[in-house]
């Protein structure tokens, strides 16, 4: 592969406090310091092979984005999304990583389910996947999945992802055995009880249209619980897809105190409130539920004073078949790898100015490393060439149709937005670009 | 009174999904529609050309006898063919979509598909899929316009308008589309609403709508006008949303001041079930756990967990 130069880009490297515009150099695949670095690795081998420069002017160079929370539905679920089309979607997106979360069939609760997703990820995925592994046995959250070999087989984290083990003891145990191990745990927050069958927000859209509520306590209840229990185990447990405005006060409690607790945020919950399911949309079902104004705003104050500290899109295909059918039938979910980075810029860094780039791209990168400890998300010498090229100020409109993913299922479809991803390159190899 | 004798108004909806699109207008032009074809019932020879050549299918995916009686006399009354559809002889138990069902409607080229579905929002799914116009006739606990209107008509009939009246509608609330149907229309028709029943299953959220939320009946009903009564939907409780049905009407028998006879209001009664459940809110005596009545929910709840 030759040799890159990205010229005259606006590079941001949170991990480095480094925000300047200037030249990117990458050579075999990794970010080398100058351009001497490439004409000496150059001359060291045949010296002929061209150096392939990039312009970057007005756009933004990142480190390769992360995206820590996503459905690729295989194996066992392949008609709404593969390892290789969830991979190319991405790319589309921005990503450069990302982490599949356990709910397939077979359930990798095993190392071997492991191997064969790292397996195929090699094979044909155009960006890094790395599984996360379920807690518990066929996410059934009553026995502990073999955490340890769990680790072993190169699992990122554990999560019970689109589950969530109503045992308080079970998860206590989870977290100690995954404290030995060293490995961080991702919690989806459902207390079941109290949710019962809801299927949208509690509250003035859900009395109005009868539809089952699912009440903000449902998701508070359980956040509750995790940072009781990251604090009795002293050990990160992450909060997946905050959507209330109860969770993001006791989020912002706990974190004041030092609890190693911390939560991310989709795209939808701040660009939607449960006044989007009116018409009975099933692009709008998504779990937890699209939430009230007031909600809203709490997350966004969240994400502004760091209490939220990553985004993510919580990609969650489902095919055609799957959702055009009655709203409480409709399986949970909305694709997001593809526009989620627009929606965060546009609405986090545009319209709310609630945070800057640099923040936004650091919520993206360094945030999910340090969670994961991931050798990814900055571009300091030496470390992977996976880079991110942004363009903030670009105006461009969904197409759901034009999406690399296999599903379609987004509510987004011919929203106007302002800055997206351009191109992705992944270890010095351009992936995708517009 | 606003619409009443003003036949101006023209009908320009596809479908009839609910009560909280329409107009007042709409709504009172309906009304006023009714008042002829009332007559026909009356006649010796039941029958006008209004729907004739038209076919119609009653597409029942939930029980229901008087809402799909109702619908196949009046569509024979106005001379339309019509196919009864009940969720035994459908084929989505065979595991065929909504969708697919619909389609199938569709190429037979049905004119009017009225729908009874469990889920909310099923009738508006198929209306935005199908050129048939589909009539809403329940769809789970979001609304129920005919009957709505049928109680709307009813109030019009008997207190001779509806603006200004005190209207109160008591019972399950939480999960009745009728009630909500019932709230849209007698808004929009200039009526006060007040909802009544125990907590649980009249959450203040109500409010936002426009309405009063009040769980004492006996200060209610010495005001209202009308009073709607509505039967607990046990088929869609998934719990228990109250303490218990016999003790309650045991402590409204031995109340002797609370009698629904004691108040002026005049009663839209459907069944005697929902007289009876009715009468449990004129007290709000909360009953002991241990009565037989809630044996069997409880069995079914405890069954429910063990298969989970």
């Amino acid at each position: 592969m030759s040799p890159t130069i990205i010229r005259n880009g606006r590079i941001i490297d949170p991990a480095n406090k480094r925000d300047e515009i200037a030249d990117l150099y990458i050579s075999n695949g990794k970010i080398v310091g100058s351009k001497s670095e490439i004409r000496a690795k150059l001359s060291r081998r045949d010296g002929k092979s061209e150096i392939e420069e990039i312009d970057a002017k007005d756009l933004i160079v990142a480190p390769g984005l992360i995206d820590m929370h996503v459905h690729l539905r295989e194996p066992g679920f392949s008609h709404k999304e593969t390892i290789e089309s969830g991979a190319r979607a991405a790319a589309a997106g921005g990503f450069t990583t990302i982490v599949c979360m356990p709910n397939t069939s077979p359930v990798p609760d095993n190392a071997g389910t492991i191997a064969w997703i790292k397996d195929r990820a090699s094979a044909i995925a155009c960006v890094n996947v790395l599984p996360s592994g379920s807690i518990s046995k066929n996410l059934a959250g009553e026995e502990l999945a073999p955490i340890g070999s769990l680790a072993q087989a190169g699992v990122v984290a554990i999560t019970d992802d689109g589950h969530c083990i109503q045992n308080h003891e079970v998860m206590r145990r989870a977290v100690e055995y995954a404290r030995m191990v060293g490995l961080p745990v991702l919690d989806h927050c459902q207390d079941y009880n109290l949710v019962g069958n809801g299927v949208v927000h509690e509250g003035y859209w859900s009395t109005l249209l009868g539809l089952p509520g699912w009440p903000a306590a449902g998701e508070e209840a359980i956040v509750m619980r995790n940072i009781l229990l990251s604090e009795l185990c002293d050990h990160p447990i992450h909060c997946q897809h905050i959507s209330t405005a109860g969770s993001v006060r006791l989020l912002r409690e706990a974190r004041a105190r030092g609890v190693k607790i911390s939560g991310e945020v989709c795209p939808h919950h701040i660009a939607l409130t449960d006044e989007a399911i009116q018409n009975f949309d099933t692009n709008c079902k998504v779990n937890p539920p699209l939430r009230s104004r007031t909600d809203v705003n709490a997350v966004l104050e969240g994400i502004a004073d760091g209490t939220l500290s990553i985004l993510c899109s919580d990609h969650a295909p489902h095919a055609d078949f799957e959702k055009e059918v009655e709203f409480d039938v409709a399986p949970f979910g909305i694709i997001g790898l593809e526009t989620e980075l627009g929606l965060f810029i546009d609405l986090l860094v545009h319209k709310h100015a609630k945070i800057d780039i640099a923040r936004l791209i650091e919520m993206y990168t360094v945030e999910p490393a340090r969670l994961l400890k991931l050798d990814a998300g900055t571009l300091s010498r030496g470390s992977p060439a996976d880079v991110t090229l942004i363009n903030p100020d670009l105006k461009w409109t969904v197409d759901v149709d034009r999406f690399r993913s296999a599903s379609r299922n987004s509510p987004f479809d011919g929203w106007k937005l302002k800055g997206r991803a351009v191109r992705t390159m992944v270890g010095g190899k351009t992936m995708w670009k517009l | 009174m606003a619409g009443k004798g003003t036949m101006t108004t023209r009908w320009t909806r596809k479908d009839l999904l609910g009560l909280r699109e329409l107009s007042a207008d709409e709504i009172n032009f309906i009304l006023d529609t009714t008042d002829a074809f009332k007559q026909v019932g009356t006649r010796e020879i039941k029958k006008v050309p209004s729907l004739r050549g038209k076919t119609l299918v009653n597409f029942f995916i939930e029980p229901s006898t008087r809402t799909r009686t109702s619908f196949e006399l009046a569509a024979l009354r106005l001379s339309a063919d019509v196919i009864n559809i009940s969720v035994t002889t459908s084929s989505l138990t065979k595991g065929e979509t909504l969708k697919d069902t619909a389609r199938n409607l569709q190429a037979l080229h049905a004119d009017i598909l009225v729908l009874r579905h469990s889920s909310a929002g099923a009738p508006q799914f198929l209306a935005n899929r199908l050129q048939a116009s589909v009539i809403n006739a329940g769809d789970g606990a979001h609304e129920h316009p005919t009957q709505a209107l049928l109680d709307l008509y009813t109030i019009r009939e008997r207190r001779g308008k509806i603006a200004g009246l005190r209207v109160a509608i008591v019972g399950d609330i939480l999960f009745s589309r009728v009630a909500r149907s019932n709230i849209f229309g007698l808004l929009k028709l200039g009526a006060h609403v007040t909802l009544i029943g125990p907590s649980t299953l009249v959450p203040k959220e109500f409010e936002k709508l426009g309405v009063e939320v009040s769980y004492k009946i006996e200060d209610v009903l010495p005001k209202a006008d009308v009073v709607n009564l509505l039967r607990i939907q046990h088929e869609r409780q998934r719990r228990e949303y109250f303490p218990g049905i016999l003790a309650r009407s045991t402590a409204a028998s031995r109340s002797t001041a609370r009698s629904p006879t004691d108040c002026t209001a005049s009663f839209s009664i459907k069944s005697p079930t929902v007289w009876q459940c009715a009468w449990l809110f004129f007290t709000s005596v909360e009953g002991s756990r241990d009565e037989p009545h809630n044996h069997s929910k409880r069995s079914n709840y405890r069954s429910r967990k063990q298969a989970r």
